[in-house]
């Protein structure tokens, strides 16, 4: 797999070509989290699946800057990836990109590797630990503050689950960041409806979630959060927007998606699957 | 004391951050919704670099957080026993992330102890030492006056870690003055120098303890003030410690718990002293009976009277 270019915006490339280019790496990117898992068993394999298309936008459609060679350049936007466990996603597009080298992925969670079941901050691409949940938006909330007063121009990007939002931490930051007028402020929920236990309109209810952010002043908006085009386009249109208020995307996801035996499997974020399972499934997608 | 010159510490700490916020526009002041008068200038002369977070302290140490990650020097300011309410963001994003990430966040306790004496339990802090003190990578001072509380500024600025630092509510007599010269690395002052016994104590209890210390005669026993419970010259401290029959620690907070007594004891103990090691605190149970802080004590078996007598009946 080719090394991305450094900044992924210096792209030019048509709109269509682009979707095309984010659709296979997303399929990629599924793969290779499956295969991470026939690796490390540990790792959540079905909270790591609900984000694959986030990640895959974020990373491959030119709207995030970074630069694996500067990774704390000041020119960066800033990504705090606030549900940890369920990023496991996340490295082989941290590889592929160039922030560390591919031969990383296969020794995942061997004695002394760099990459964990869980991410931590030694991690070249990620700007925090988040292996207990409900502390990303709060500091991005300060990551964005200070970028206002440093007077530099950039974005701080959260992605989180739904199930982090029953944290009280989290309403402390979304009342915060409107109040603030956080505008630099980009929070992506992987709203894939399960947490640990089961569905979350069973544990405490979220719903109706888009008017709890709209109540609290964000900008918000509930798309498909497999939907390449859709998250593209919605996060194109509210980067563009900047109208003194943070802003949400609330990504409609599966758990799990595309291990059909756990898509309504209420404990999926629990399981494994066994060397071989992984095997066939990957086979099958071939 | 009524002829002495009384400040609070966190007056000194707050008028220091001010100055240094005047040159200094890397610093940035929160507060959990806590003020001080000395804080409404520096609330209304740097409205951009203070916020008022809220009654929040669990987002008061993440926001400072993500400052302290781009480059800001933070002072996350709470009442000291609602600091704990934030122990696991501290941990996560403090404790952990430091070893990795350059923080500097200096987390302000006001109302350490029983300083809030007569506001009872839920804002007497009994804690925080021992819990913080568990913690790497983070720094905890204590200090005993407000010359101390306002050199923690300029330390705090150039010593680029988490740090917790605890302050007495109330106004204290000055101990030191600058040309003392206290260092924070060094964590210690040895205030007076004995010879039968030494008193080892932070903060308000030091006042107790150089007290008892002019009150026994010929100079007999020690005074050693600690004010960085973490880390400390542990040779430096031990070198001084060793020399006495017996050592006394007084401390305003729970004993046999990992704070002030822990420390004394795992440094004699590790470095193989023969000192006789007496504890004075709070014991395990919280204090519901209203009273000043005299009276605190008192109760507790650690009041003035109480630690003079046992020293005479068994060091002299």
């Amino acid at each position: 797999m080719a090394s991305m270019a450094k900044y992924v915006n210096d792209f030019k490339m048509s709109r269509m070509d682009l979707l095309i280019k984010m659709k296979e790496k997303a399929e990629w990117v599924w793969k290779e989290t499956l295969f991470l898992h026939g690796l490390a068993p540990e790792t959540r394999l079905a909270s790591s699946l609900s984000d694959v298309e986030i990640l895959t936008v974020l990373f491959y459609s030119g709207l995030m800057h970074y630069n694996p060679k500067l990774p704390f350049s000041d020119k960066r936007d800033r990504l705090i990836i606030s549900k940890g466990h369920g990023s496991i996603s996340m490295y082989p597009i941290l590889a592929d990109v160039g922030f560390f080298g591919l031969d990383e992925l296969a020794k995942i969670s061997q004695s002394d590797s760099l990459l964990g079941v869980i991410p931590d901050t030694l991690i070249p691409g990620y700007e925090t630990i988040n292996g207990s949940l409900g502390h990303g938006l709060g500091v991005a909330c300060g990551m964005a503050l200070a970028l206002k007063r440093k007077g530099i121009d950039r974005r701080v990007f959260v992605l989180c689950g739904d199930g982090e939002l029953n944290s009280g931490a989290m309403w402390e930051a979304i009342m915060l960041a409107s109040f603030h007028c956080l505008d630099n402020l980009f929070v992506i929920v992987d709203n894939n409806k399960m947490s640990m236990l089961g569905y979350q309109k069973d544990i405490l209810g979220l719903e109706p979630l888009e008017e709890k952010f709209s109540a609290f002043k964000w900008n918000s908006d509930v798309i498909n959060g497999h939907n390449i085009e859709k998250i593209y386009e919605t996060l194109n249109g509210l980067l563009n927007q900047r109208n003194g208020r943070p802003s949400v995307i609330i990504a409609d996801t599966i758990k799990a998606r595309g291990i059909l035996q756990w898509e309504n499997d209420e404990l999926c974020h629990i399981r494994s699957l066994k060397a071989e399972e992984v095997k066939r499934l990957l086979k099958e997608k071939k | 004391m009524s002829n002495v010159a009384m400040k609070a510490m966190r007056d000194a700490l707050i008028e220091g951050v001010y100055r240094r916020m005047q040159d200094d526009r890397r610093i940035f002041f929160l507060s959990a919704d806590m003020g001080a008068p000395v804080l409404d200038k520096l609330r209304a002369d740097f409205r951009d670099r203070f916020i008022n977070i809220g009654i929040a302290e669990q987002n008061l140490i993440n926001v400072a957080t993500g400052l302290a990650l781009e480059g800001f020097v933070v002072y996350a300011y709470a009442i000291a026993p609602f600091v704990l309410r934030a122990y696991e963001q501290i941990r996560i994003n403090l404790a952990l992330s430091s070893q990795i990430r350059q923080l500097n966040v200096n987390i302000v306790g006001t109302g350490a102890g029983v300083s809030y004496d007569v506001s009872g339990p839920t804002h007497h802090c009994l804690e925080d030492l021992s819990v913080m003190r568990t913690l790497p990578n983070i720094v905890v001072c204590s200090p005993s006056d407000s010359c101390l509380a306002q050199l923690f500024v300029d330390y705090s600025i150039h010593t680029k870690k988490p740090k917790y630092i605890r302050l007495d509510g109330k106004p204290l007599p000055f101990i030191y003055n600058e040309s003392m010269a206290p260092s924070f690395e060094k964590g210690f002052y040895e205030l007076v120098k004995g010879d039968k016994a030494c008193i080892v104590s932070s903060g308000y209890m030091t006042h107790m303890a150089l007290e008892i210390s002019k009150e026994i005669e010929d100079k007999s026993i020690g005074v050693v003030d600690i004010f960085t419970i973490k880390p400390i010259d542990e040779m430096s401290l031990f070198e001084i410690l060793k020399s006495y029959k017996t050592v006394i620690t007084l401390e305003e907070g729970f004993i046999g718990k990992g704070g002030l007594d822990s420390l004394v004891l795992c440094l004699l103990n590790d470095l193989q002293a023969d000192v006789r090691v007496k504890r004075f605190g709070f014991k395990d149970e919280y204090l519901f009976k209203v009273g000043s802080r005299d009276f605190l004590h008192n109760q507790s078996g650690f009041d003035k009277k109480s630690v003079r007598d046992w020293i005479l009946n068994e060091c002299l």
